[in-house]
């Protein structure tokens, strides 16, 4: 396997280096440390310029008007576009757009027109909502919300938690029980508009990513159309896996942007503090933890790369897509704890964005699936039908 | 952690201000009555956290705000966010002191 980018990738990644460095990091040097917005009047400016590079809507696929970007060169501008304070949950403060929902791919033509072209112009938000106070790493049984179908379409009652962007989306995706007696199976997918009367946000989830929040949500008798069935009733559970595995890999490649970044500072620091008489850099202490940086950053990087490779090579990638998120997101958090302890008092300050990675890193080992749940993947398809 | 703020009000003055920590929060300010007039949030680029921006508030006073409260709270992003929606849910608005300022886009809350 080739890991060496490509001409055409070195030149897009080198552009996106070039617009984090020149107009996001100064920007977000006037920002608060915990801001994920960017004003309104810089945001239009700078979704302008990477419209004009071409990269607006990174995520969406070509047949939907995105740039039809491979995994691989995703990995790559993944690590790039991090690399700022905000940058491992709001990279470059979104202006190169979201592919919103891909689940609604999959939708019918109907569908599609109301809700997912909306979407992708921004005109619309939308939400997912799968896990539940009963848990969120085992989706398929721990749903408890219940959808019972009646003559009009269905009503559903039940609550989720941990969703993002519910209070400010019109529209989202609900993962509901349709039949009680089949685990997986008996799972469904609906489309719920926001303004419909049962849709409530009852709470905000306040985390670790003080500059962002979850929501807690209730459906009190929501009554829903058949025509908001996404794909078919009981089979919700498919599409919410398939397009999990497939975003794990940009997900792990995002953890790397801010370690990156950490270990550059962290160098440069190194070879500008004196103690004692004498540089960091020249304290073996100091060297091998910019060594071991070096190690989680390029072995982290291969494993993104690899399940990338394997992704758009149209091979399976289950298995490749949880080690990269795990590898990541652990190596990810050693890389900015050692920083941290290179920069000593400073590292600890919101002077530095080292604290802000620190906080959110530790929410990548539990989020998109936490790190045991991937082991216990990866055992899966290693030990195959031993386990049973 | 209560959804909305209740602690007891305190005299906004200048000597009552000076008291106050130099931490991150939020703080609310209120008219005689305890009518909810500005939320606020001191961040991590205030000078002296909720002190400072309680020093600008004095300077700038919003109209009708003569008490105070406040809340030591390193999520002052989210829980800033979360006051202005709740103050929203309950009033239909935001604090007459909010408007015409720089404001999050604010989400729809209906807590119980």
């Amino acid at each position: 396997m080739n890991f060496e980018p490509s001409e055409e990738q070195k030149a897009i990644v080198a552009q996106v280096r070039r617009f984090v460095r020149e107009e996001i990091v100064p920007l977000e040097d006037k920002l608060d440390p915990d801001a994920s917005e960017l004003p309104e009047d810089e945001r239009t400016r700078l979704v302008d310029k990477v419209k004009a590079m071409g990269l607006y809507g990174l995520d969406i696929p070509a047949e939907f008007g995105g740039p039809g970007i491979d995994m691989s060169t995703r990995v790559l501008l993944a690590i790039e576009m991090g690399q700022h304070r905000a940058g491992l949950y709001v990279p470059c403060y979104g202006v190169f757009g979201a592919a919103g929902l891909a689940q609604l791919y999959e939708a019918t033509d109907e569908q599609k027109e109301k809700y997912l072209h909306p979407m992708l112009r921004g005109e619309k938000r939308a939400f997912f909502g799968l896990t539940e106070p009963s848990g969120g790493s085992d989706p398929a049984r721990a749903i408890r919300t219940r959808a019972v179908k009646t003559n009009e379409g269905w009503t559903i009652n039940g609550s989720k938690v941990f969703i993002s962007g519910a209070d400010k989306a019109d529209f989202g995706l609900v993962f509901a029980r349709t039949d009680p007696e089949k685990g997986r199976g008996g799972v469904t997918c609906f489309i719920v508009e926001t303004s419909w009367p049962g849709f409530h946000v009852r709470r905000i989830v306040h985390t670790l990513r003080s500059s962002h929040y979850a929501t807690e949500l209730a459906f009190d008798d929501l009554k829903v159309p058949h025509s908001a069935v996404l794909g078919e009733v009981n089979k919700g559970f498919a599409i919410a896996n398939e397009r999990l595995s497939r975003q794990r890999i940009p997900y792990a490649a995002q953890c790397l942007g801010p370690a990156y970044k950490a270990h550059e500072l962290a160098i440069d620091y190194a070879k500008q503090r004196e103690t004692f008489g004498a540089k960091l850099a020249s304290r073996q202490a100091i060297q091998w933890m910019l060594v071991d940086n070096e190690i989680d950053l390029r072995q982290a990087t291969l494993m993104c790369l690899a399940a990338a490779g394997k992704c758009d090579a149209r091979e399976p990638f289950r298995m490749e897509a949880g080690l990269a998120k795990l590898v990541a997101s652990e190596a990810a958090g050693r890389v900015v704890d050692r920083s941290m302890q290179i920069f000593g008092g400073y590292g600890m300050t919101k002077d530095f964005p080292f604290e802000r990675w620190y906080r959110e890193l530790r929410i990548r080992r539990v989020g998109e699936g936490p790190n045991e749940v991937q082991r216990h993947v990866v055992a899966r398809d290693l030990l195959g039908d031993s386990l049973r | 952690m209560a959804i909305r703020m209740t602690k007891p009000w305190t005299p906004l003055t200048s000597e009552n201000v000076k008291k106050l920590p130099g931490q991150l929060g939020v703080f609310q300010l209120a008219d005689d009555a305890g009518k909810v007039v500005f939320i606020g949030f001191a961040g991590g680029r205030s000078l002296f956290g909720v002190r400072s921006e309680l020093e600008k508030a004095l300077a700038e006073l919003p109209a009708g705000a003569t008490q105070f409260r406040v809340e030591i709270n390193q999520q002052y992003t989210t829980r800033y966010q979360e006051l202005l929606m709740v103050h929203v849910y309950d009033h239909g608005g935001i604090p007459a002191g909010n408007v015409g300022k720089p404001l999050p886009r604010l989400g729809r809350l209906s807590p119980v």
